[in-house]
Parts: C-alpha cells; structure tokens; sequence
C-alpha cells in the first residue's frame, strides 16, 4: 500500500454569480514511503491547491472538493476535523513558501516548536522547549539555546525557515509537503535549505512531496516528477527519464526556454508561445493546445487520457515529442 | 582600467550610496549608515549589456537607481556620454533623462491602474516635449507597440486586462517609447512564469539588435544574466567581487563568492545534478550597517586566510585578460594552492544586532 494515494482529486471554486473554476481537475499520484515526489508548474496550475486539499487547508466554504486523498488506506477527505487536525502535524506537515507569514510574529520561536511537541506527544512545556532545542540545532541553526526565546522579526530569511522545517520535522512525520520552500530565498540560502531538507528526509525516512516551479531544483531532489497543466497532470515520470526525454510539449518546451548555466551561450530561447490565459477548458480539448506546436485534429475534440509510456511513466498527449527530438 | 576608453556610454567612478539611520524624537539625529553601495567603479560600452548580479541586500538594485539619481549618490562620477550627470540640475537633469530609461520587475505595480496604455506612453512623451504632432505621435505609438509584440488595439486597454508578460512588454514600450539609449532594467523577468521569461528575454535581444541599445541588466538569476549579458559584475554588499567577460565568468569564475554563487544554481539535469560539487556557504550575508572589516566577505569565505583578509579591502583587480576580480588570494586559489576549509557560522540579524543601537532602519528597496 502507498503512503499517501491521490486518486481523482478535484477542486472547484465557486462564487455566487460567476462560472465555476476548476483549479484541480481529477489529479491522481501516489507516494511511496520515504520517496520524494515533485509537482511541478506554472502559477495557475493548480500545484498548491492540491497540497492544500491534501491537508484540509481550503476554506470550508467556496469550493468543492471531490475524489480520494488515502494516507495509509484512511480517506484524510471523510476524517471529521477533530481527527485531520490530530493528524497534521504529527503524521503530515508541511512547510510553506514565506517562513515570515507562516511564523506567528508575537510568539517566540522556541515556543512555536514546542507548541507541536506538546500538542501532539503530550510533553509540558519545559520539556517540549528542551526538546525544541535539540530540533533547532538539527536543523543547523547557530545557537539554539538562546534562539528559544527570540521572535521571528530577528531571525534572517534563512533560518526562518529552518526553524519552520524543525517545527514541520518535530513529531517525525511521515509525509511532509513542502510548497515552493526556497522560492523566497536566495540562490546561497536556497543551496543552504535544500541540502538539509535532502539530509533530514535521507535520516528520517519522511517522504516528500515537493511543490515548485523550479525544474533546476526538482532535477537534483525528486524521485518521480508530475508536471501539471491547467489543473490536470500531463505527464509523469522518473527524474532520470523526464529530463533526457520530455515527450510532452508543454515539459519539452519548459525546459527548452529556460536558459541553463552549463549550456552553450548565444543561443535563442525557444519560447513557448502565448500564455496560460489563451488555455482552452479540459472539455473542449487539450488546454495547452492553443500553444501548442504539435496541434493536431484530435487535441481540440476532448481531453486526451492520461496513458502509460515504455518508459514507465504516465503521458497526456495525442502527438507527444518524438524520441529522437526528445533526446536532442 | 578601462576609463580612457572612448566607447563607454556610462561609466560609474567610485559610486557611493549611503543611507543614514535615524533615531531620536525631537530631532533626527544620524546614528550610522546603511552602506548599500560603497565604492563601485564600472563602465558599459555602447551596444554592450552588462548584467548585474547578486543576491538580495547586495546593493545591486540601489546602484541602478543610483545611477538614474533617482535615489542621489553620496559620492562619486557619474559620466554618460561625456557629461557629468551628477553635475546637472533641474531642467537640465530632466532633459538628459529621455535617454536612460528604466524597466521595472513588476509590471503591475510599476503601472498606473487607472492609465490606459496609450496614456502610459504618451505622458512621457509629453514630458519631452514630443508629443506636439498629433498623427507622428500616433505613428509612434503604434511602431513601438509593433516592436514589443503588442497589437495596436492595446492602446485602449489598461494594465489589469493583460496577462504578466504582456505587462512587462508594455513596461518595455514606455521605456523604448522616448528612444533612449541605456535601459536600466531591474529584475525584468523575475517576476514572470518561466515559460514568459522566455519570450521577454528574446524581445530584448531582438530590440537591442535592431536599435543599438545599451543595457543594464539587474538580476538574482545567474542563468538569466548568463544568458543575456556581455559582461558580468558580481555584487557583494555594495560592492563590486568580480568582472568578467560572461564567458569567462562561467567558464572560470575566480572569487570565492561567485564561485559558490554559482555552485548554488540549481540545473535542470539530474546527471549534473547528482555529480556536482556544492560549494555551501555558511550563515547568512552580514547586515549592510556594520559590514564586515576588509574583504567584506571574509567571514564567510570558504578560502579566508589569517592575513590581510579581514584587515584590507581587496581591490577590484585585473588578473587575466579583462578579468577583474577582488580577492588577495584570487591567483592562488584558481592554482589551487589554497584548499577551502571550514567556516564557522556567524549569527546575523535581519535589521542589525551587532551595533550599539537597534534602530528600525530606513528599508533600501530590493526585490
């Protein structure tokens, strides 16, 4: 049994007077115990709403959930949210974009790790704070005696969100979800929080599923890759396999007009043209195919299913990039 | 140095912008100063790009407003064309401004709302004194539209009914619009989806092929700035670590920070993923009020030596070929005389914790 199996996740905004939005259209991925899972994609493609659904974060009003989200066989979508809520945080947690809005600014820190410690395993709090001291220096934090009783506003970037991962990491959950946790760091810092996110999930065993937009940063940590676009997976494979052969246009073109360090300079970008705003509905077709340069007939008559390749991953397409463009 | 040279369009000597930090209620007394950018020298040739790079709180955005004036430097040269920027006034200063223009990273709040585009664009006309002919006008509008990839029906529209990189491009057409010479553009893709940046990075290769534009481009994205520069200037709070050709930069950088700068971008390619060497930098970039004796990266570098490291500020130096770099040690670390080792994290405060005061600090704007 997987860890943690999505099948068929749906979410659909809606609001009184406007067309219903379906920002997550019939998603499903599974992740294995102590494996890392990336879900890559633009703004818009629906990758934080599904870490969200997954956690019972959306608002309980305004949109619709529907399909699966099974932890270990357990639907989290029927818990009531006594039990989700004795869940997150000891068996799934997760780490956000922007350590300093998701860190209460008036409460110290060593009081916000133990917070979860007690809560959850029944500590008191001189214990949990002793406890929180020990996480803080796991998570490579100098000093952490003293960085207990400190607020957020006086700690840098980086070690904020260090001390987020030391709260996400204190009940040694197994499954954490991370949404874009380097996005709002610099290059330095970023190296800095990925090497110790790699290490704890190595040492832990906690399975990760990373969120991000940044192909660099999915290519040195994940497993297995999902690439979304418009709300639906368009394609899914091993790392290894979806960089040295993309067969998906949209993943092809992703990774076509993103100018990397190591390749030759002077070259033009491919672009991918257009923008997600000329996207068509999945009913009408397949969404990325106004941008599309492999069109054919069949992509504007219905959404193309989701299918196994040879290669052992999944493709949504009706003229994938063949294997010999694919492998430049 | 390269300062006789005659085809430099701008040319920065010893650029200073120093921010005072004031505290006290009756009166504004200066308890120090936030030194974004402390001592740059650089100049840009006609046609060239030169790409900035650093990470936040390096000083890089400061030095492009810097040489706008659109914030004043403390101290130092400012020579675009032959003239002295820094020396005029008023009328004069306003004038020389149709010809440095300036790009901002995001779109939507560099642009008035409530302006159509046609609006957006004229006013700077106008100001110029450019806009007296009706149909040339016009005829101006609709080429420069034509020229950033927009239909000449946007005209009517307004800021909010484009997407993100249209937006940018109608940033483009506000600063191509007056016909300028040097465009200072501040993280000019950062803000858009990767699939975006693509386009607008080609559009501006395409527009400084086809009207000789001088660049300035300010950027945190190494691969970005790879991709688009002629030169490159690394920052390290406030000032210059390292210049280069971008060729050379990335074939061999020199400095330690760029060296771990570069280590830490990450390449879309698991097989260089798995076998490349990480140069981890410990800690975090020590505040700007009370930056580090010497070389200003000393406390954090992996090859520091106990001489002359934390005692004398290295200066920016030719060591191969056009290829400056400010390090003591730059040649014997590229021979490998000297073996990195480790470092031991120094806590930094966000504001400052270290001086005497703990003051709220007047906020430099960096992305």
């Amino acid at each position: 049994m997987s860890l943690l199996d999505v099948r068929d996740l749906s979410v659909v905004f809606q609001r009184r007077g406007e067309r219903p939005f379906t920002a997550v259209d019939k998603v499903s991925f599974t992740v294995e115990p102590g494996q890392t899972v990336g879900l890559v994609g633009e703004s818009g493609c629906g990758k934080s709403v599904t870490s969200l659904a997954i956690m019972g974060l959306l608002p309980k009003r305004g949109n619709k959930v529907t399909g699966e989200v099974l932890f270990e066989g357990t639907d989290l979508l029927k818990l009531r949210p006594d039990d989700m809520r004795d869940r997150r945080g000891r068996e799934i947690s997760m780490i956000f974009q922007d350590p300093l809005s998701s860190l209460n600014p008036v409460i110290p820190i060593g009081v916000q790790v133990a917070e979860v410690l007690e809560r959850h395993q029944g500590r008191d709090r001189k214990q949990a704070l002793r406890e929180s001291r020990d996480l803080l220096d796991a998570v490579g934090i100098p000093d952490p005696g003293r960085r207990l009783s400190e607020y957020p506003h006086q700690i840098s970037g980086g070690m904020r969100q260090r001390a987020l991962i030391a709260i996400a990491l204190a009940c040694k959950p197994r499954l954490l979800i991370a949404d874009e946790p380097t996005t709002a760091l610099d290059v330095t810092i970023q190296a800095q929080i990925l090497t110790l996110l790699k290490q704890l999930v190595d040492e832990t065993g906690t399975a990760l599923v990373m969120i991000t937009h940044d192909l660099g940063v999915v290519a040195g940590l994940c497993d297995t890759v999902n690439v979304l676009y418009g709300g639906k997976v368009v394609e899914r494979a091993p790392r290894h396999e979806l960089f040295a052969h993309a067969r998906h246009p949209y993943t092809h073109g992703l990774l076509n007009s993103v100018p990397r360090l190591d390749s030759p300079r002077g070259e033009r970008l491919h672009a991918i043209r257009g923008s997600v705003s000329d996207n068509i509905p999945w009913v009408e077709g397949c969404a990325f195919a106004p941008r599309c340069d492999n069109v054919v007939d069949a992509c504007l008559e219905g959404p193309p299913p989701l299918e196994p390749t040879a290669t052992g991953g999944d493709l949504r397409c009706n003229n994938p990039v063949s294997e010999e463009v694919a492998a430049r | 140095m390269t300062t006789e040279q005659t085809d430099a369009l701008i040319e920065l000597r010893d650029i200073k912008v120093h921010f005072p930090i004031k505290s006290g209620l009756l009166f504004d007394r200066t308890v120090g100063y936030v030194y974004a950018v402390d001592g740059v020298s650089l100049s840009i040739r006609k046609g060239e790009t030169y790409g900035l790079v650093g990470e936040s709180g390096c000083g890089k955005s400061t030095l492009g407003r810097g040489l706008l004036r659109l914030v004043e430097p403390t101290d130092g040269e400012i020579i675009f064309d032959g003239t002295d920027v820094r020396a005029l006034k008023g009328e004069a200063m306003r004038k020389a401004r149709r010809r440095m223009q300036m790009i901002f990273q995001d779109p939507l709040s560099s642009l008035d709302p409530r302006q159509s585009v046609e609006s957006l664009l004229v006013e700077g006309l106008k100001a110029h004194g450019l806009a007296d002919d009706k149909v040339e006008t016009n005829r101006r509008l609709r080429e420069t539209l034509e020229a950033v990839g927009l239909p000449a029906s946007a005209l009517g529209k307004y800021p909010h009914e484009f997407s993100g990189g249209q937006r940018q491009r109608v940033g483009i057409a506000r600063a191509l619009v007056l016909n300028p010479d040097l465009i200072v553009a501040d993280e000019p893709v950062s803000a858009l989806d990767v699939s975006i940046q693509a386009q607008v990075l080609n559009l501006l290769e395409d527009l400084q092929n086809e009207r000789g534009l001088t660049y300035l481009i300010i950027a945190h994205d190494l691969a970005v700035v790879r991709h688009i520069a002629d030169t490159v200037g690394v920052m390290y709070l406030g000032g210059l670590v390292e210049e280069a050709s971008s060729d050379d930069l990335y074939r061999e950088p020199m400095h330690p920070y760029t060296r771990a700068l570069m280590s830490a971008v990450p390449v879309p390619d698991p097989l260089v993923e798995d076998r490349r060497e990480r140069i981890l930098l410990a800690g975090d970039l020590p505040s700007p009020t009370n930056p580090p004796s010497g070389c200003r990266f000393h406390t954090r570098c992996p090859w520091a030596q106990p001489t002359r490291c934390a005692e004398e500020r290295p200066e920016l130096r030719d060591v191969v070929g056009g290829h400056r770099v400010a390090c003591h040690f730059a040649e014997d670390i590229a021979a490998g005389r000297i073996r990195p080792h480790e470092v031991e994290v120094e806590l930094v405060r966000p504001v400052d914790g270290t001086g005497p005061v703990d003051p709220p600090g007047e906020l430099i704007p960096t992305p």
